[in-house]
């Protein structure tokens, strides 16, 4: 069934994708990859050591889409600090942890990413311009992982902050310039949804 | 008229107060690993993730995320900073919106 993935015998999923769809997810993930960016290592390829032990950032990233994939770890979305002090703390604290795992989490979206494009250009086309992905349970989990990360971020630029903003995206008006982003949106989180249930099965 | 030479009558050596002024947390507290709601994420995913990455039930699993979507946030875990720390930075790496806290009741 086109736009669902379903589970294989032995493990794994496989979807039916058109040549329009498989752009679609190939050209947004190269979008994520852009966005992540390299790796502390690659701009000195020579130097094995550089990846690990290069710092990560202390601040969060400026860019929307980078602070929800990279959230601060210490704080409380719901409830101011106490005082400066307190505040001060959990910037420190945040700062801290993120030079310790943002490298690590951004290498881990970029490998994501890569395994997502590359299983893409590995299809063979069959029929009348489409293909029939197969994925093993590893590259399923990939995905998964790649998936939620390209609907986090368009759910981020789509400025989706709230469960009323989602119905909202339901209802646009065909000429809203947002529909094809939105589109886009519902219809990997029906990809998403339907390949966390062959992982659950 | 005042007088500027007096001895001061001050401890010089207070080296020990000093050190007070910085809160010391209570190390039997353990900290807590918090999952926020967010639209995006699916609440099939964030089950998934409660049960592959800390091995819950899948009624666990689910009565979790479910407090994550009604109530905004649940206590998914809980332990040494150190342990929840690897949970949060696990939690990002799902695209899960997670953070830790000392649990003071």
């Amino acid at each position: 069934m086109p736009g669902q993935f379903e589970p294989l015998p032995g493990g794994g999923a496989a979807v039916a994708l058109d040549d329009v769809e498989i752009s679609i997810i190939r050209s947004l993930a190269v979008q994520l990859l852009e966005l992540i960016g390299p790796g502390p290592g690659e701009d000195a390829p020579s130097d094995p050591l550089a990846e690990l032990f290069a710092e990560g950032p202390s601040e969060p990233p400026a860019d929307p889409v980078l602070r929800r994939l990279f959230p601060d770890a210490y704080g409380d979305p719901e409830k101011a600090p106490d005082s400066p002090a307190q505040a001060e703390e959990r910037r420190a604290h945040s700062a801290e942890f993120r030079r310790f795992t943002e490298n690590d989490l951004r290498a881990g979206k970029r490998e994501n990413a890569l395994a997502v494009i590359r299983s893409l250009d590995g299809l063979a086309p069959v029929g009348e311009g489409g293909a029939v992905l197969k994925l093993s349970p590893e590259e399923s989990r990939r995905w998964l992982g790649s998936l939620n990360d390209l609907r986090l971020a368009i759910g981020s630029r789509l400025e989706i902050a709230d469960d009323e903003d989602t119905e909202l995206l339901y209802r646009l008006p065909d000429e809203d310039p947002r529909k094809p982003m939105v589109m886009a949106y519902l219809w990997l989180g029906g990809l998403q949804e339907t390949l966390v249930s062959t992982l659950m099965s | 008229m005042v007088t500027v030479t007096s001895p001061a009558p001050v401890e010089i050596e207070r080296t020990e107060s000093a050190e007070e002024v910085f809160a010391v947390p209570e190390p039997d507290v353990p900290w807590v690993t918090i999952v926020h709601n967010d639209p995006v994420n699916l609440m099939s995913y964030v089950t998934y993730v409660f049960q592959t990455y800390f091995g819950y039930s899948k009624d666990k699993a689910t009565k979790l995320m479910l407090d994550v979507h009604h109530k905004g946030r649940a206590v998914v875990s809980s332990g040494t900073r150190e342990e929840m720390e690897r949970d949060v930075q696990a939690m990002h790496g799902y695209g899960l919106w997670a953070t830790l806290q000392q649990d003071r009741k």
